[in-house]
């Protein structure tokens, strides 16, 4: 076995997600089958091998840098348009501390 | 209006236009007319915009009175991924957890292909923030191929695909991420562009796997595609990703000789799994390719075989931590009865994402996790880049490289979405590609005995798309569509 049913809940609880009991049960088999799969990988001797994290071409290095200018964005009230909850210029949440 | 929407060009839109035939606003109101009146039979589309459609044909109409020159674009029709923002129109990747939601900007992608004189008629259906090989993950309906209605029309731009293919829009932008325009493209029967990563801004592309996101064009014709493929590539200063490289103007270079072309086969791509049907029409293809003068080579793309697992590591990886910001804060849905913040943040995430995006949250929060970083996602990232120096070495002998799209035609509504693993292993000769983050086109090459679609995959390196698409070009001339 790749994985326990015990690191499925870990792991849902690292990316914040609330799984049923079905759930877990449903991934840790999934994930077991697509873990058993990628151990295909360690036929590939990649010791001398650069991780790859992104594409990248020859170009100046300045390429990525814009002019710093100042530039209109997008107003507080759009911004807060898309929120379930807002109030006085925020977007509101649940309390995190008792008073 | 004379004209038949289903075979319309860009260019003829153009010839109407200037010969007033039809005006903009005219033909936006039948476009739209039709498409709406169709989709409940494909589903393609999620939602329209009319408003903004006839506004955008309007401005066409205007300029024209006003003698200004017609845009690449005026009038077409144009159907629009929905995991590419749109202001003021809704843009909800497919999932319950953004069904509200009204982004405050447009994609620099919309922006150029509007400025153009493109219409966009609406939002196209597709897989759950495009996670999907068959538009099946999609929250709200599933699409159907307009070649054969019980099918799915390929993933996770199913509903771009379809609506070109239907002919509800004239062109579409659809994502790539692994396969998601290329796969869909050839399942319905139309021509579908990856652009070399960096060619196409990302700015306002809702975030998957930022290192293999992609935006790119379907079209009827590999003419239309190379002309909206122009209209949307650049430099874009918000996408810091996007290349310097000039744009050339692809839609005059289709005419060009093809003869003494270097075509690559590479044999790991002809092996078991792929379906005789699609095996022997890809083969009548490469017979046409040989006519136009094309010389036809064996290659090898030894590391394919891994190509899969890698690409799975590494998207998750990365959509895990894309897709971190649903968290009932800033994005519509909140799951109200929480008491804590936590809480919140786990039950909004937990009920509004689909079954397969929660799969590979947590596939993708456990390759990334303390103990297995270095042997899964490390790992994966090392053999992409033994899966791009492949293709670096064939491109030292060949100018394009020739396979099959999808190891089989589209398959039934249903058939293969109870197996996660199996409905991955269908992405093997497309994510090659993505991975390598080089430039390909689907084009369509023939049919099965049962009339189902089959595209032929073109390949070629990075910033290759004008060379890549005279071929498609030629081929298409040549009547490699119908072999």
């Amino acid at each position: 076995m790749k994985i326990t049913e015990k690191e499925v809940r870990y792991v849902a609880d690292l990316a914040n997600l609330a799984l049923t009991e079905e759930e877990i049960q449903r991934y840790r088999s999934d994930l077991d089958e697509i873990l058993a799969y990628a151990e295909k990988l360690n036929e590939v001797d990649t010791s001398r091998v650069e991780p790859m994290a992104q594409v990248l071409y020859e170009g100046d290095a300045a390429a990525v840098e814009r002019v710093d200018q100042v530039a209109a964005g997008v107003s507080s009230d759009l911004a807060l348009a898309n929120a379930p909850q807002s109030g006085a210029g925020q977007f509101k949440v649940p309390k995190v501390f008792d008073r | 209006m004379n004209d038949d929407l289903k075979t319309l060009t860009i260019e003829r839109i153009h010839q109407g236009l200037l010969a007033r035939r039809f005006s903009a606003v005219e033909l936006t109101r039948e476009a739209l007319r039709a498409a709406e009146a169709e989709n409940e039979k494909y589903g393609a589309f999620l939602h329209f915009c009319p408003e903004r459609a006839l506004a955008a044909a309007e401005q066409v109409d205007r300029r024209m009175a006003q003698g200004e020159p017609l845009g690449a674009l005026a009038g077409a029709p144009v159907a629009v991924k929905d995991v590419i923002v749109t202001k003021g129109v809704k843009t909800t990747c497919a999932s319950r957890l953004l069904e509200h939601y009204v982004p405050p900007y447009d994609a620099t992608a919309v922006i150029r292909l509007e400025g153009a004189g493109g219409i966009i008629l609406g939002k196209t259906n597709c897989d759950e923030f495009a996670m999907g090989s068959s538009t099946e993950n999609s929250a709200f309906y599933p699409v159907r191929n307009p070649a054969a209605p019980d099918r799915v029309p390929g993933g996770s731009s199913g509903g771009s695909a379809a609506a070109v293919g239907a002919g509800l829009a004239v062109v579409a932008l659809g994502s790539d991420t692994g396969g998601s325009i290329r796969q869909p493209a050839s399942f319905c029967g139309v021509v579908g562009v990856l652009p070399t990563y960096g060619r196409v801004s990302r700015y306002g592309l809702v975030a998957f796997a930022s290192s293999l996101d992609h935006i790119g064009p379907f079209g009827r014709t590999v003419k239309d595609a190379a002309v909206m493929l122009g209209v949307i590539a650049g430099r874009d200063p918000a996408d810091s990703t996007s290349a310097e490289a000039p744009v050339p103007v692809y839609a005059a270079e289709l005419d060009g000789k093809v003869a003494g072309f270097r075509v690559g086969v590479p044999r790991e791509y002809f092996g078991p799994g792929l379906d005789g049907e699609v095996g022997s029409r890809i083969q009548r293809g490469l017979e046409v390719l040989r006519r136009l003068g094309c010389e036809i080579r064996k290659v090898s793309l030894p590391h394919t075989d891994y190509a899969i697992a890698s690409y799975y590591i590494i998207c998750t990886a990365e959509a895990s931590s894309n897709l971190a910001r649903y968290d009932g804060v800033r994005y519509t849905i909140r799951s109200e009865e929480a008491p804590t913040l936590i809480d919140m943040y786990r039950q909004t995430r937990g009920r509004g994402f689909g079954a397969e995006v929660k799969r590979r949250i947590i596939l993708g929060t456990y390759v990334l996790s303390a103990g297995y970083y270095d042997a899964y996602y490390l790992k994966a990232q090392k053999v992409r880049a033994l899966v791009a120096r492949d293709f670096t070495d064939a491109f030292s002998a060949v100018d394009v490289i020739i396979t099959p799209v999808s190891p089989f035609p589209p398959f039934k509504l249903g058939e293969k979405a109870s197996d996660p693993l199996e409905m991955y292993l269908s992405d093997i000769y497309t994510i090659t590609g993505s991975l390598a983050g080089i430039c390909g086109v689907s084009v369509p090459c023939g049919q099965t005995a049962a009339g189902l679609p089959i595209g032929m995959q073109m390949l070629a390196n990075h910033f290759e798309e004008g060379r890549l698409l005279r071929l498609a070009h030629a081929f298409e001339q040549a009547g490699g569509f119908q072999v």
